[in-house]
């Protein structure tokens, strides 16, 4: 199963809310990084990152945390993850 | 029989609001067990009995402001008809705002309420409470049962305004202020009684990070161990060497605590901070840790602290360096002795030798009591956790 970018999306966008429920994206700068934003510290990114793997079955190591810097990166490298491991 | 009182969650707390019973009478309770929620100003805690025994009569009622070491509930222990106990227990105080109910005729000083009554019964009946039809349409709509409200005006009718002051007073209290005040009552009394010195160290952690990115990248999402979680450890062996910085300083005297329970500071969404301890953090494994931390921190974060969690940290820890700062001096929570702060780790030039290596370094801080130990014994314990922090291994 193939997942569009804007699934993708939605799927983050439902796993930081999960955390972050008062988060409002209408105020996200998309270029900029999101834990400092949304108060998002180690603690929730991984809960954020368990959420992820149940929603999209994508597992992110620890060593490409430096890839989910903002929302728009973080779009672009779990679509591009997802493809590769199909 | 056992008195299961209102139990004091931390040095500031002078009383708390009954939330609810999980418990009715008659029922087995156990060691541990959480019987009761009690809203604090830190936000609901669930509360748990440490006797064993048989749930005989339950005094406290929803709603009621109960001072700590109030009696809340009576149980009865090994061998006692919890059944007698009821029978004898004298009956509930008024309920919140200490006015009779309406319908309840008001006591003079000269009629004493009967030895015994049966907490159930509903009051005698007596003259009925007028109630206008604008005040009985808002109380359906603010969901106030009219028997709670006390009439003020002439022939004793229930008014609208009447309606509005009892919905009022059961809203839920301010919780953000009401962290702010303790926070504040705490910190004040903290730098007002306690004479703190301040330690620092720079520790290359390095190889513990470095251990725990192998070990993480080898189990799945949910297993991966934080390396705070691998600090609390560090920290709580470290303790070891250092006892004078574990434990409470209470009537004047340092008492050192058996367990290390590791007060996690826990920053909250919206603002204001609690410390709940995790117990005996020394004895875990990483792994027991971790899920404890998470366990802990989704508690803290959606309110569902339990009492022991609240009452017993024998020491702090803050990190902060998921905020950006480098360094941080905490302020000791009374009646602790001291607090541990972390900082952010940050890739450094390292001189190992006579060569220079980058390296993750954290800066640590030690705030102690200087009533109960001196420098010398602060140096001691940074020096330990950095020592245990060059053997990841040895905190696993």
């Amino acid at each position: 199963m193939s997942m569009s970018r804007d699934e993708v999306r939605k799927a983050l966008i439902d796993s930081i809310l999960a955390v972050a429920p008062e988060a409002d994206f209408s105020q996200l700068r998309p270029d900029r990084p999101v834990r400092g934003q949304f108060d998002i510290d180690s603690f929730d990114f991984l809960t954020i990152l368990e959420h992820l793997h149940e929603k999209i079955g994508v597992n992110v190591p620890e060593s490409d945390y430096g890839k989910m810097m903002t929302l728009d990166g973080s779009v672009d490298y779990l679509v591009r993850r997802l493809g590769a491991a199909e | 029989m056992y008195e299961f009182k209102m139990p004091s969650l931390g040095a500031d707390m002078e009383d708390g609001t009954f939330t609810e019973w999980h418990v009715e009478p008659g029922q087995n309770v156990a060691r541990g067990e959480v019987i009761c929620v009690v809203e604090t100003q830190k936000g609901a805690v669930e509360v748990e009995i440490w006797e064993a025994g048989v749930l005989a009569k339950l005094i406290a009622s929803p709603g009621q402001k109960i001072p700590v070491g109030q009696v809340m509930a009576l149980v009865a222990t090994a061998g006692e008809d919890w059944k007698a106990i009821a029978a004898r227990a004298p009956s509930p105080p008024p309920p919140p705002g200490g006015e009779p109910r309406a319908g309840t005729p008001a006591r003079t000083a000269s009629q004493q309420p009967a030895a015994v009554t049966d907490s159930g019964a509903p009051p005698p009946p007596s003259e009925r409470v007028k109630v206008s039809p604008a005040a009985r349409r808002r109380a359906e709509e603010l969901g106030i049962d009219l028997a709670s409200v006390k009439p003020s005006g002439a022939h004793c009718a229930i008014s609208m305004a009447d309606v509005e002051i009892a919905a009022a007073a059961t809203k839920p209290p301010d919780r953000q202020a009401g962290m702010r005040d303790a926070i504040a009552a705490a910190m004040s009394r903290s730098k007002r009684e306690i004479p703190h010195y301040y330690l620092a160290s720079e520790i290359n952690v390095e190889s513990a990070i470095a251990w725990l990115e192998k070990r993480n990248a080898a189990v799945p999402i949910s297993e991966r161990v934080l390396f705070a979680a691998m600090q609390l450890k560090a920290v709580a062996c470290a303790l070891r060497e250092t006892p004078e910085l574990n434990g409470f300083y209470q009537g004047g005297a340092f008492r050192p605590a058996a367990g290390m329970h590791l007060g996690v500071a826990v920053s909250l969404r919206g603002g204001g901070l609690v410390a709940p301890a995790l117990h005996d953090v020394d004895k875990l494994t990483l792994a027991d840790l971790m899920a404890g931390l998470k366990d802990l921190l989704r508690r803290a974060r959606s309110g569902q602290l339990r009492s022991s969690e609240m009452s017993d940290p024998t020491i702090t820890v803050t990190n902060l360096g998921d905020l950006g700062v480098d360094t941080v001096f905490g302020v000791i929570y009374p009646p602790q002795v001291a607090l541990v702060g972390i900082g952010r780790s940050t890739v450094k030039p390292w001189v190992t030798g006579a060569t220079i290596v980058p390296a993750r370094i954290v800066h640590a801080t030690l705030s102690a009591d200087h009533r109960i130990s001196d420098g010398m014994r602060g140096a001691r314990f940074l020096v330990e956790l950095d020592r245990l922090l060059q053997l990841p291994e040895s905190l696993s």
